[in-house]
């Protein structure tokens, strides 16, 4: 029966070789653990308290999907496969270890198909880490994607790992060659490598003494490894399971928080690392520089100085050096930088360590409106909406004048009872190029019975990009008039036409009643469902359907639509980037409003692209007013007048009705 | 009183501005319903010749150092002592950086009546033209002298032009002295690119427009006809083109052939600069635009959304 | 430092519609929407902008009118040191210049201002613009159309606008009066949390106006909107007719 060998020749001339290596790892353990304390406490020393400690059982479950199955990572193949690679065989090693002390002092239960068993997977997941490591090099030195970071210290992290599990797997290939044991096949790679150290000849002595220079290197290199740990890239193992298990869970991640007060009620307006709470320092010390938050950022890709991930290392690089560096808007992180985010929540979605970027840049751009740092375009959409409700600037009571004609008039939801009160937004109210649109959704909910009814003048803008840009006072100015409106209301549901719209009021405002909030896609689903939207027309068109951020990414509506656009006999061919991976149109958070600045290509001119190269696909439908809006424009600029149209999906419908 | 109507000549570094024609020619007007004579007041330094185009009857002109450009206090001493010494019927100044200085303050010092933004003069009533020229109010002469400012719009510059020189007075200004108000010295504009008041074909700009984006589209239409883009105030302090491109009160008074409005609301400050194009087409979504009121063909529609099918239409022409 | 008064008033809203009332002789008041006249807007920013470059204090005194609090929390938002709101019962149905100016004088004096502020002009002025009546009640000098303001040695050094771009720098003896074109800078944006801090924590002070004299003004015999007469030919159709028409017209003036 195969037994268990400790500290195989492993000289006795300093005493137990046990007593050594506990002292060693003992110590390395506690520099690190006291160097990681000194590193960590910086994010309680600058940033202000925050409760996270609510929910256990739900974080620690966080922990295991996300820090230890890794799902996030591995949305990703190679990446994904790569880093399970390498981060599971070191669970798997450190397993090993703590089993085998178990063994040592406690329990003995390493003997027989046990062992084996341990064995095995130990020497497989050697194999996994090499194919991993390799993997990694190969990505790191030959493929090398843009979204890395090209520094020393992921080199040396590689290095050092390798070295270690190399180190382990010659210890026992050595040790395997010298005793010729019979059980060593079960440890395939140990024993592929031990032929070769038999094959060259060396003697039992020999094999014996380079088995324990193995044996040294590797206890040092896991020693240095350790100490080392909490100023190299592999602080993640430590930072990225923390920011795991603290991530939001108080609200939905289409709620912003509102501004953070002092304990006299006064707000803070984030300018300064330590208006900032911890978690938000710890987001940037969890950040593991993959990148691909930069990937699937739209303001990165147009061009702007937006990089979520450099977002994050600027925080990190400016804490580090705190004292030196406190300043955040303007000095760390540009102000451009702030602006140029759409808020789509593509770098959210993405990060593997659950990274709340979008949360901090609202935090610091609630300091440029304070201090009125806002550009020209942004201050006149600001003003017109705290004075008339709009950003257009026009009258409250121009409001409905898209409907002006209509038979039979719409309801005034405000006046009379109706079963859903239809919150119709800005761009659908007030832009002319919309109005042919919102009409024809007025229709649609004509022809199939709807008891509806709008505001007319009582409604405002829902506030939700007013939120991202940072204007906290005027959001909340806007959500108590449409509070007050809706209060004067009698009806059963709420639906939006505009997906911004519908985040705000299903995720932000206070619970009215608690009449749910749809999207119109999603009522028209349910009414397809019900059979009380019949088509009489059946449209062979090839489309395919941009999500909306806010629709998609922040709800997850995403079969809605899809089933609508099926039900009215179109064919829907799939962009590669889509669903969660969709891209931002570029006109959220406020981006709408904005001077645009210094831009390579806008990502509505990137997505018209994706749409084009799918080859055959005639109509390209949105589920959102600020879409029509960008995508038309963008086929304009992009020259694709006769390859493509823009459609609301609604347009689907009422053409299909 | 005497029923004469004077009028304040502006003038500035040696040139009448063009709000003393308009001025004259509305005089005539007001001068017909009481019976008076149009008086042109004229204030310099060795500016007698300036006088020599003045559609007036008479032309009282005061020589002094003080008065050889605008100033403040030196005017206002000058015309209090010419109406307190004369009383006309009434006194127009043009609603400008010089007479709207001098009208109110003596309004306040000699106690009378004061009309201000008067666009035009019929039989004997004052239009004025309030509200971005959305409103319009119409009054009468009071029975002092009455102060009248005038904004341009209801006249032609030629209309108060004439061949034959006035008929000159000079008057002694009083003593010019304690002035509380002097000038330093003028700053030209930078010199722009282009001198929009030369151009036969300008596409203007305005508030509606709403983005910058959008002048790149206004351009390529500008390019299509031969002329060059001009814009009214918001635009240009949006800092999105030069002030040498701004038309109106403060900017530039241009007279091109054909002046293309887009998202140009109308406000009667911009169109003091540009009231003298010979034709005038508006596009504008508001329907109720002034602009619509002095267009000669007018357009209710956003801009953004004819431009395209415009320029296609120009590329295939 | 200086002492700095800026004159403020609310003139009718031109983005809504505006009718005239039942006598004819008047905007229609009971429909009226008023907002900050814009001028005096850049008045302000302007009075803010020579306290942060010199010191003093910054009032801003307002006729009372809808939404007038909201917009003297504004202007304190943005840095004004006092606001005065006057008040009188004919203020709400709207006052001609002259007797405004006289009550903003006669406050305005209380605090022996070395600057008056106010806006050039206003869109609603019928009897001239309330600056240089301000100057002339209090025996100070005006000068309008202003576009920057420096001050130096007891006087104001002041850049002042004329038609074509061209400006003149013009010295003005303090105390005095200047009409505000544009300030040095846009006004500034004020978040709303911040007129909010300021509606909990400022106060307004409410100054009773006497009496109201609006003699110098002029009594308007018929106030109405625009004739149609002598408006534009309006060109009908979709975007394709229109711009195939506007083509016509470019050809027939030789645009083309």
């Amino acid at each position: 029966m195969p037994e268990r060998t400790n500290y195989w020749g492993i000289p006795h001339t300093w005493g137990e070789p046990e007593t050594f290596v506990y002292i060693i790892m003992f110590l390395s353990a506690a520099i690190m653990l006291f160097r990681f304390y000194k590193r960590a406490s910086l994010w309680w020393q600058i940033g202000r308290p925050e409760a996270r400690w609510d929910k256990i059982p739900q974080r620690l479950w966080l922990v295991v999907k996300y820090a230890i199955v890794q799902t996030r990572s591995l949305r990703q193949r190679y990446p994904g496969i790569m880093h399970a690679a390498i981060a599971w065989s070191f669970f798997v090693f450190f397993l090993g270890t703590a089993l085998a002390t178990v063994h040592d002092h406690f329990f003995e239960f390493l003997h027989g198909n046990i062992l084996i068993v341990y064995k095995f997977t130990l020497d497989i997941f050697t194999i996994i880490f090499l194919i991993g490591a390799g993997m990694a090099i190969y990505r790191r030195y030959q493929e090398k994607p843009e979204k890395l970071t090209y520094d020393e210290g992921f080199t040396r992290t590689l290095v050092l790992i390798t070295v270690i599990v190399l180190t382990g797997l010659f210890t026992e290939s050595l040790r395997l060659a010298a005793e010729r044991s019979g059980i060593s096949a079960w440890s395939p790679a140990g024993h592929l490598l031990a032929q070769l150290w038999i094959s060259t000849g060396a003697t039992e002595k020999a094999l014996t003494n380079w088995h324990l220079g193995a044996w040294i290197i590797h206890l040092l290199t896991v020693a240095f490894t350790l100490i080392t740990l909490p100023v190299s890239t592999l602080l993640h193992a430590l930072t990225a399971p923390l920011n795991i298990f603290f991530s939001k869970l108080d609200r939905p991640i289409g709620a912003l928080a509102p501004t953070a007060t002092t304990e006299d009620d006064e707000p803070i307006f984030a300018s300064k690392l330590s208006d900032l709470t911890w978690k938000q320092l710890l987001d940037a010390d969890a950040c593991t520089e993959c990148g691909r938050c930069q990937d699937a950022c739209p303001a990165f890709n147009a061009g702007t100085p937006l990089s979520p991930k450099q977002l994050m290392l600027s925080l990190r690089e400016s804490f580090v050096h705190n004292g030196t560096k406190p300043v955040l808007t303007g000095e760390a992180i540009p102000e451009d930088v702030l602006w140029a985010c759409t808020t789509c929540g593509a770098c959210v979605q993405e990060c593997p360590v659950l990274v709340e970027h979008i949360d901090t840049i609202v935090d610091l751009r609630r300091y440029l409106v304070i201090e009125g740092m806002v550009d020209a375009e942004l201050q006149t959409a600001l003003m017109n909406l705290g004075r008339y409700g709009n950003s257009f600037g026009k009258s409250e009571r121009m409001r409905a004048r898209w409907s002006k004609g209509m038979e039979p008039k719409i309801k005034n939801a405000n006046k009379e009872a109706v079963e859903y009160l239809w919150f119709v937004g800005d761009y659908a109210s007030y832009s002319p190029t919309l109005t042919e649109i919102t009409k024809q959704t007025a229709e649609v909910f004509q022809k199939v019975g709807l008891d509806f009814g709008i505001m007319y003048k009582g409604e405002n803008h829902a506030g939700n990009d007013v939120r991202r840009v940072g204007e906290e006072g005027l959001f909340e100015m806007l959500a108590e008039k449409n509070m007050k409106a809706m209060s004067k209301a009698d009806y059963q549901a709420i639906i939006t036409t505009d997906p911004h719209s519908y985040n705000t009021l299903k995720n932000e405002y206070p619970a009215n009643g608690g009449q749910p909030v749809l999207h119109y896609t999603e009522l028209l689903d349910q009414l397809i469902a019900s059979g009380a939207l019949r088509f009489s027309k059946k449209l062979d068109y090839k489309v395919t359907y941009h999500d909306p951020c806010y629709l998609g990414r922040y709800n997850g509506v995403y079969d809605a639509p899809r089933r609508i656009i099926e039900a009215t006999g179109c064919e829907i061919v799939e962009m590669p980037r889509n669903r969660d991976c969709a891209l931002c149109c570029g006109a959220g958070g406020g981006r709408i409003w904005m001077e645009e600045g210094e831009i390579e290509e806008r990502p509505s001119e990137s997505r018209i692209r994706e749409a084009v190269e799918l080859g055959g696909v005639t109509d390209f439908i949105v589920a959102c007013p600020k879409d029509v809006t960008m995508y038309r424009d963008a086929v304009k600029t992009v020259g694709a007048e006769e390859k493509i149209i823009v459609k609301d999906l609604i347009e689907l419908v009422y053409e299909a009705l | 009183m005497n029923q004469d109507i004077y009028v304040l000549i502006e003038h500035l570094q040696g040139e009448i501005a063009d709000i003393s024609y308009i001025m004259l020619a509305a005089a005539r007007d007001l001068a017909e319903s009481t019976g008076g004579q149009v008086v042109g007041v004229l204030l310099g330094h060795d500016a007698q010749g300036l006088a020599d185009d003045l559609a007036a009857d008479q032309v009282f002109y005061a020589d002094h150092p003080a008065l050889k450009e605008f100033a403040s206090d030196a005017y206002l001493k000058t015309v209090a002592s010419l109406i307190q010494e004369r009383t006309p019927r009434a006194i127009l100044f043009g609603n400008t950086t010089i007479g709207a200085d001098v009208a109110s303050v003596l309004s306040a010092r000699l106690s009378l009546s004061l009309v201000s933004s008067c666009v035009k003069i019929s039989e004997g009533k004052l239009i004025s033209q309030i509200c971005g020229g959305k409103i319009m109010a119409e009054s009468e002469l009071d029975e002092n002298t009455t102060l009248v400012t005038m904004i341009p719009g209801g006249y032609k510059t030629e209309a108060g032009q004439s061949d034959a020189p006035p008929a000159i007075e000079t008057f002694d200004a009083p003593a010019l002295d304690d002035l509380r108000v002097t000038l330093k010295g003028y700053v030209e504009p930078e010199t722009g690119d282009v001198d929009i008041s030369k151009e036969e074909i300008l596409v203007a700009i305005g508030r509606g427009i709403q983005v910058e984006d959008n002048i790149e589209l206004a351009e390529e239409l500008a390019e299509f006809l031969g002329g060059t883009i001009c814009a009214s105030r918001p635009i240009v302090d949006q800092g999105w083109l030069p002030v040498s491109r701004m038309v109106g009160k403060s900017g530039q008074t241009v007279k091109p052939k054909l002046y293309l409005a887009l998202g140009i609301s109308g406000a009667p400050e911009h169109v003091e600069g540009m009231a003298g194009s010979e034709m005038i087409v508006a596009i504008n979504m508001d329907p109720n635009a002034p602009i619509f009121d002095i267009a000669t063909y007018g357009i209710e529609f956003d801009f953004f959304d004819l431009i395209d099918p415009l320029l296609e239409q120009l590329e295939d022409a | 430092m200086p002492n700095i008064v800026a004159l403020v008033k609310m003139v009718p809203d031109l983005v809504e519609e505006l009718e005239i009332n039942d006598s004819g002789t008047g905007l229609d008041r009971d429909w009226l929407r008023v907002i900050i006249n814009e001028f005096d807007n850049h008045a302000v920013e302007q009075a803010i902008i020579i306290k942060e470059r010199d010191g003093g204090e910054v009032t801003v005194i307002a006729p009372e009118a809808e939404g007038v609090e909201d917009m003297l929390f504004t202007t304190a938002a943005k840095g004004a040191d006092r606001m005065v709101k006057l008040s009188h019962d004919d203020f709400e149905e709207g006052v001609n210049n002259h007797a405004l100016a006289r009550a903003f004088a006669e406050k305005a004096k209380e605090y022996q201002p070395d600057l008056i502020l106010t806006g050039v002009q206003a869109n609603d002025d019928l009897d001239g613009p309330v600056g240089p009546l301000v100057a002339e009640y209090l025996g100070m000098p005006y000068l309008g159309y202003i576009c920057g303001v420096k001050i130096e040695d007891g006087k104001a050094l002041v850049c002042k606008e004329y038609p074509g771009g061209l400006t003149a720098q013009m010295e003005v003896s303090l105390p005095a009066v200047l009409g505000i074109q544009a300030g040095e800078e846009p006004p500034r944006y004020v978040a709303i949390s911040k007129v909010r801090q300021m509606m909990k924590t400022a106060e307004i002070d409410e100054h009773e106006t006497d009496e109201l004299d609006p003699d110098g003004g002029i009594a308007v015999n018929r106030m109405y909107l625009p004739e149609d007469a002598g408006r534009a030919e309006m060109i009908e159709g979709d975007e394709d007719e229109i711009a195939a028409k506007l083509i016509e017209i470019f050809k027939e003036v030789g645009a083309l």
